[in-house]
């Protein structure tokens, strides 16, 4: 897993569902993760796929993630190239998944990171750096379990290196 | 030494150590259940360990309830993928036409005091039977298989009290938890278990306690626990485990993050609102008037037995508004039997309504009712998320299957307690 990931922000409202990131009108490509991660966050943003460029962070605000467990949604965030997803606070599931796929998921305060900024994240030492806005920011550690996973880059690598959970 | 919230318990017994809030632990998982939208990438999580296997292949049940029947070609190979998982692995196989996972594991497989882990969000309805059951991801389910075992950060709970003793006329517990979650929001409780409580939770049916464990994931609660009682122990007996039974509830003196009560009688019918379901109003605080296009009874959430009986009961030797589709998905296969040896199918036909094969139904946007641009869709599921029903233009309110039935005859989002 990489440690530094930097990039340009692509920010979202509360409550963005798995259904707005991966919508259940494309359930059949649930099969095909290349074809279904065309259609990331298409109900929110109908040209996000678009505008990115690999290693952009999508920033969301309140409860990031809700709904379904589907976790073909982390998935597809991370097949579309994005290296971290930020936000004020993770629904619950959606959360475990973006780590059990190695999609790197950040609490932070979102309100002061908008659209177009530059960020550079430090995932060990816990620090986002807002280059355009010129301010530092510091977001809590994983528990270790989590942080674990991460490492290796999800939960099937994790698993196959340990054979069990260690906590 | 504190005591233990009815959370705390279940983890305790089986990690085997003291599982206090906020600590991890690995447990042994008593059943694991996936379905036809994430059993596939489940499997081929397996598969990249290079085994095909099932630790517990007798409690671990694979539903095909999503698409089912299935409406395209790509989702009948992930029905054909599944079904050969199961023939490798002896994993019970719940075909198309049986019905939605929650409702089939409370009929028949779990128990007071297990864990069941299921790679779908609305897992945490069987916490109804005093089950720590959750919903998890492919990759954490693919595991589970495999291992036997999941690990979990032991939630703090919030303790849930009912004050008042009787519901008033034409409410209903999809009201109760419509209301709850509108009064602490749709992330009021993320991470927490919400443990039920009160003179009023102590009498509900194991029925209507389901359509409340169902939905605290919409409060984003990782479980919804009732205490086992007197009602688990007859709604165990019903379907032929009484044996099952055990009694556990929280201690007298358990810690609690948090105490919210509920004003029983003071409720009225409740409608949630697109495009989030604590967008919640009382009925008759909702503005303006709400045509619907179509209403869709059943699921996970209110497709049982019980709420079919309410809805017959409105419909009887009435007619469906001609403007209005309304579709009726029983949530398994023993409640459509039983539907129909009670006549209720007739009643159902004979005032214009659809009938359609025990499943998911419409609230997935698979099929079987996807709506137009611009539509309004009155349901009894649990989500009403922008693009939900298959259409990201349209708009899906959520009420009680009372209030979803006497609208359908109106026409327009109506007050059920007018005809009562």
């Amino acid at each position: 897993m990489k440690d530094v990931l930097k990039g340009k922000v692509w920010k979202f409202g509360d409550d963005i569902s798995t259904d707005l990131i991966t919508p259940g009108r494309y359930f059949h490509l649930r099969s095909d993760l290349n074809e279904l991660a065309k259609h990331t966050l298409e109900d929110a943003d109908p040209d996000f796929i678009k505008k990115i460029s690999g290693g952009d962070f999508v920033v969301g605000g309140r409860n990031f993630g809700l709904g379904s467990s589907r976790e073909h949604a982390p998935t597809v965030i991370k097949i579309s190239g994005i290296s971290a997803v930020l936000a004020k606070s993770f629904a619950r599931i959606f959360y475990r998944n973006a780590i059990n796929v190695g999609l790197p998921v950040i609490i932070c305060d979102t309100d002061q990171i908008d659209t177009g900024d530059e960020l550079i994240v430090s995932l060990t030492e816990g620090k986002i750096q807002n280059v355009t806005k010129k301010k530092e920011m510091d977001f809590p550690p994983l528990p270790k379990i989590m942080a674990d996973i991460l490492n290796e880059g999800g939960l099937v690598n994790y698993i196959k290196k340990n054979g069990e959970y260690k906590i | 030494m504190l005591g233990h919230t009815l959370a705390e318990k279940i983890l305790s017994e089986k990690s085997g150590q003291e599982a206090k809030a906020g600590t991890i632990t690995v447990v042994d998982v008593d059943w694991i259940l996936m379905q036809d939208g994430t059993g596939p990438l489940a499997v081929k999580q397996i598969e990249k360990l290079g085994i095909v296997k099932a630790a517990r292949p007798d409690h671990t049940i694979i539903f095909l309830d999503h698409a089912s029947p299935s409406p395209r070609k790509e989702l009948s190979n992930d029905h054909k993928l599944l079904r050969d998982f199961s023939q490798k692995t002896g994993c019970l196989i719940s075909e198309i036409g049986k019905g939605v996972s929650h409702q089939i594991m409370a009929e028949k497989y779990i128990n007071p005091g297990e864990v069941l882990v299921g790679a779908d969000s609305h897992t945490c309805t069987g916490g109804a039977l005093a089950v720590f059951a959750t919903g998890m991801g492919s990759t954490d389910i693919g595991m589970a298989i495999v291992s036997g075992k999941t690990w979990f950060r032991v939630p703090e709970s919030f303790k849930i009290i009912s004050k008042g003793k009787k519901l008033p006329k034409g409410v209903y517990a999809k009201d109760i938890i419509l209301y709850l979650i509108g009064l602490i929001g749709a992330d009021g409780a993320t991470y927490k278990a919400l443990e039920f409580t009160g003179d009023f939770f102590k009498e509900l049916p194991v029925e209507d306690r389901l359509t409340i464990s169902n939905m605290t994931v919409e409060a984003g609660a990782k479980a919804g626990l009732f205490p086992s009682d007197r009602h688990t122990r007859a709604f165990l007996e019903k379907y032929g485990r009484k044996e099952k039974y055990q009694e556990i509830h929280a201690d007298k003196d358990a810690i609690y993050e948090k105490e919210v009560q509920i004003d029983i009688e003071g409720l009225k019918p409740v409608i949630s609102r697109p495009h989030t379901v604590d967008n919640t109003v009382f009925i008759d605080e909702l503005k303006p008037v709400t045509r619907v296009d179509q209403v869709f009874i059943g699921t996970c959430t209110n497709g049982r037995i019980e709420d079919l009986r309410i809805v017959a009961r409105i419909f009887k030797g009435k007619k469906i508004d001609k403007r209005v589709r309304c579709l009726i998905t029983p949530a398994s296969v023993d409640v459509f039997q039983k539907a129909a040896e009670e006549g209720l199918i007739e009643i159902f036909i004979r005032s214009g309504a659809t009938v359609l094969p025990p499943g998911c139904g419409a609230c997935v946007g698979v099929h079987q009712g996807i709506l137009a641009d611009g539509e309004v869709c009155l349901a009894t599921q649990n989500r009403n998320f922008k693009g939900r029903m298959g259409n990201p233009d349209s708009h899906i309110y959520l009420a009680s299957p009372a209030t979803a039935a006497y609208s359908a005859l109106t026409g327009k989002i109506s007050d059920v307690r007018e005809i009562l």
